[in-house]
């Protein structure tokens, strides 16, 4: 059985002008232990995701239907303090910017213990040593003497690594790591996401690892779902999805990485922008930058359907 | 720490030093101390004595710094008006000014900060906006209007509480406190009240707003991803980060307490230094003004000294960097 199920997922943020649907019938499943990689530009809702999967959507956003369950159990509907008990415990969060998401007036020693001895059965002590532990695990040098500094004692990287143990520390089963290592230096991001799946693959936790960046999906990832205006355009085991992407638009996403054993004069790329949430065309999302649309892509919007070793949105793999 | 103390002292005797040449200046430019000292009636060898005996006929710096050597010692001459020594008459009336001061900041501070956190966590509910609107009557009321509309409510209508004085005081050694009876601390009430509402409601919308700003940021979210109460996000982790900008107003504001009690010491008759000073205003007593004059200043210095102090202790990002790169 699978450890977390999001099916229909549909989240809509009403404004003055009308209600945007930011995330439309999105469902993917994820088992215990792997590690599902979201891609898609900016703004195809793959942060969104992984903020409805936590609880956390920011107000005026709203699940307007579908459901997710976490072992079986549904999650999107409980209250306020059910699903504060979840966070941290059940599923933990990595966020884009370890310069910002630790509180910089408390020191990391004491961020790590609060988390642990609100989810966990340990005393102030216990959590502390613990705290210390983890902070080996992730790879501080000299953890027991550095606990007590505060975040901006640390580089980036390093407060990465706190963000990851803070992450990990009461044992979730889930983490959803929503774009970790884009804020850091390019030398520090290999370092970060060999110790996040090594990590992950240790204590068996699985996870949803949102980013843009198709060579982390390709290292990292053991299945990756491909965004696009709010929709699961493809999704599939990693290495079809970037070998032989089913859908134009992974295709696309896909060439568009430069490839390293031979030369290219031009990178290839997608003409033409996302359409913004207020103005998604009928049919097919993707048809107006598609080169192979047809005219049923103009009227009708295609669900997910099996694509050779992967399921695609896509009208060219109708039965 | 001890050089951070000692430079900002070092900084604050400029400050000072400027200070104390308006004050000097007052008594060159404001009045004729002479004319008022000796009356309608005088010769002229009695006006040249007490030019003599005052000083006046020495150079200007000379009597800057007989002046500012007297001042140092906290020595100010004697008032013209009540002919006492000014310092004396000073350390008279600060225990009023400083319990009414110190109760103003402390209600503006434990009713003010509470009220900001709620509004800023519950900007919707009927309660936050009915704060907003009453900080609203805090900020756009005249200080004196709504110290009469206080007497008026509760001396005049309902005579539960005195409607000026400071009741019946306590002497402890040179310092006489009202704290200690019940006329005393009823007497405080009102004008605690009127001295601490436009404080209070400054520093409402000013902790509303930073903690609106603070529970944006991404370290809020992330203390909600990792699922800690929210008691602990609101006045843990918010609350200490709204706190830099709120003791940085709550520690000018309470300098301007002190130094402002003027009008609230009038409407209540307050036997305070604000009252002090405003009769002396009338009757051209320029010891005492330049006095107080140097006085405020001193509080403000002090008080400055001290935000820098809460500065370091709340937020360890100060701490290094001084002397370090």
């Amino acid at each position: 059985m699978s450890l977390l199920d999001v099916k229909n997922l549909r989240v809509e943020f009403p404004t003055r002008r009308g209600t945007l649907v930011a995330l439309d019938d999105v469902s993917f499943s994820i088992a215990p232990g792997e590690i599902l990689g979201v891609v898609g530009e900016s703004g195809a809702g793959k942060s969104m995701t992984g903020a409805a999967i936590i609880g956390l959507l920011e107000p005026p956003g709203r699940i307007a239907g579908g459901e997710i369950r976490l072992d079986g159990k549904r999650i999107d509907n409980l209250p306020y303090e059910e699903m504060r008990r979840i966070r941290g415990r059940q599923i933990g969060a990595i966020f884009q910017d370890p310069l910002t998401t630790l509180n910089p007036l408390y020191t990391i020693g004491r961020q790590l213990a609060e988390t642990m001895t609100t989810h966990l059965p340990i005393g102030p002590g216990e959590a502390r040593e613990r705290a210390i532990g983890w902070l080996e695990l992730v790879g501080i040098p000299a953890a027991r003497e550095r606990i007590d500094s505060y975040p901006h004692e640390f580089s980036g990287g390093m407060r990465q690594r706190v963000v990851i143990a803070l992450a990990l520390c009461a044992e979730p089963r889930l983490i959803v790591a929503d774009e970790p290592t884009t804020a850091l230096d390019v030398s520090i991001q290999a370092q970060v996401i060999a110790l996040l799946k090594s990590l992950a693959r240790e204590k068996g936790t699985a996870m949803m690892l949102v980013t843009h960046d198709m060579g982390v999906i390709a290292e990292t990832a053991d299945r990756v779902a491909v965004m696009y205006a709010g929709r699961i355009v493809e999704i599939g085991p990693v290495r079809e999805v970037v070998k032989h992407a089913n859908h134009p638009y992974a295709q696309g996403l896909m060439g568009s990485i430069p490839p390293l054993d031979r030369r290219v004069d031009r990178l290839q790329q997608i003409d033409g922008a996302m359409p913004r949430l207020s103005a998604i065309p009928p049919g097919c999302a993707y048809n107006p930058r598609c080169p192979q649309a047809f005219d049923r892509c103009r009227v009708q919007r295609p669900e997910l359907m099996p694509a050779g070793a992967t399921d695609a949105a896509c009208w060219l793999h109708a039965p | 720490m001890l050089a951070f103390i000692i430079s900002r002292l070092l900084q604050a005797l400029p400050v000072m030093f400027t200070v104390s040449l308006i004050s000097f200046a007052m008594f060159a430019y404001v009045g004729d101390p002479v004319a008022i000292m000796l009356g309608q009636d005088y010769t002229v060898a009695q006006r040249d004595a007490l030019v003599r005996e005052l000083g006046l006929d020495q150079p200007f710096f000379v009597q800057f710094g007989t002046f500012l050597g007297n001042a140092v010692q906290g020595e100010f001459g004697l008032s013209y008006r009540l002919s006492r020594p000014v310092s004396d008459l000073i350390l008279e009336r600060a225990p009023a000014t400083l319990e009414l001061a110190f109760t103003a900041a402390i209600l503006a501070l434990a009713v003010g900060v509470p009220m900001g956190v709620y509004t800023g966590l519950y900007r919707n509910s009927w309660l936050s906006r009915f704060f907003l609107t009453f900080s609203l009557i805090g900020v756009s009321l005249p200080t004196f209007l709504i110290g009469i509309l206080l007497i008026l409510t509760f001396s005049v209508w309902l005579g539960w509480l005195p409607s000026f004085g400071r009741g019946d005081v306590v002497q402890l050694g040179w310092w006489s406190t009202g704290f200690l009876t019940w006329s005393g601390l009823k007497a405080l009430i009102l004008p605690s009240i009127t001295l601490g509402l436009f404080q209070l409601t400054l520093i409402m919308r000013l902790v509303r707003s930073e903690m609106m700003e603070v529970l944006r940021t991404d370290y809020i979210k992330f203390a909600r991803a990792r699922g800690l109460p929210n008691r602990a996000i609101h006045f843990g982790h918010a609350l200490k980060n709204t706190l830099v900008p709120v003791i940085t107003i709550a520690g000018l504001q309470l300098g301007g307490i002190i130094a402002f009690a003027i009008v609230t010491e009038t409407v209540f008759q307050w036997p305070g230094m604000g009252l002090l000073f405003i009769q002396s205003v009338g009757a051209a007593d320029i010891p005492i003004m330049a006095a107080y004059l140097m006085l405020i200043a001193l509080v403000f210095v002090t008080i400055n000294l001290v935000v820098d102090l809460l500065y370091y202790a709340v937020d360890p990002r100060l701490r290094i960097g001084r002397g370090g790169h």
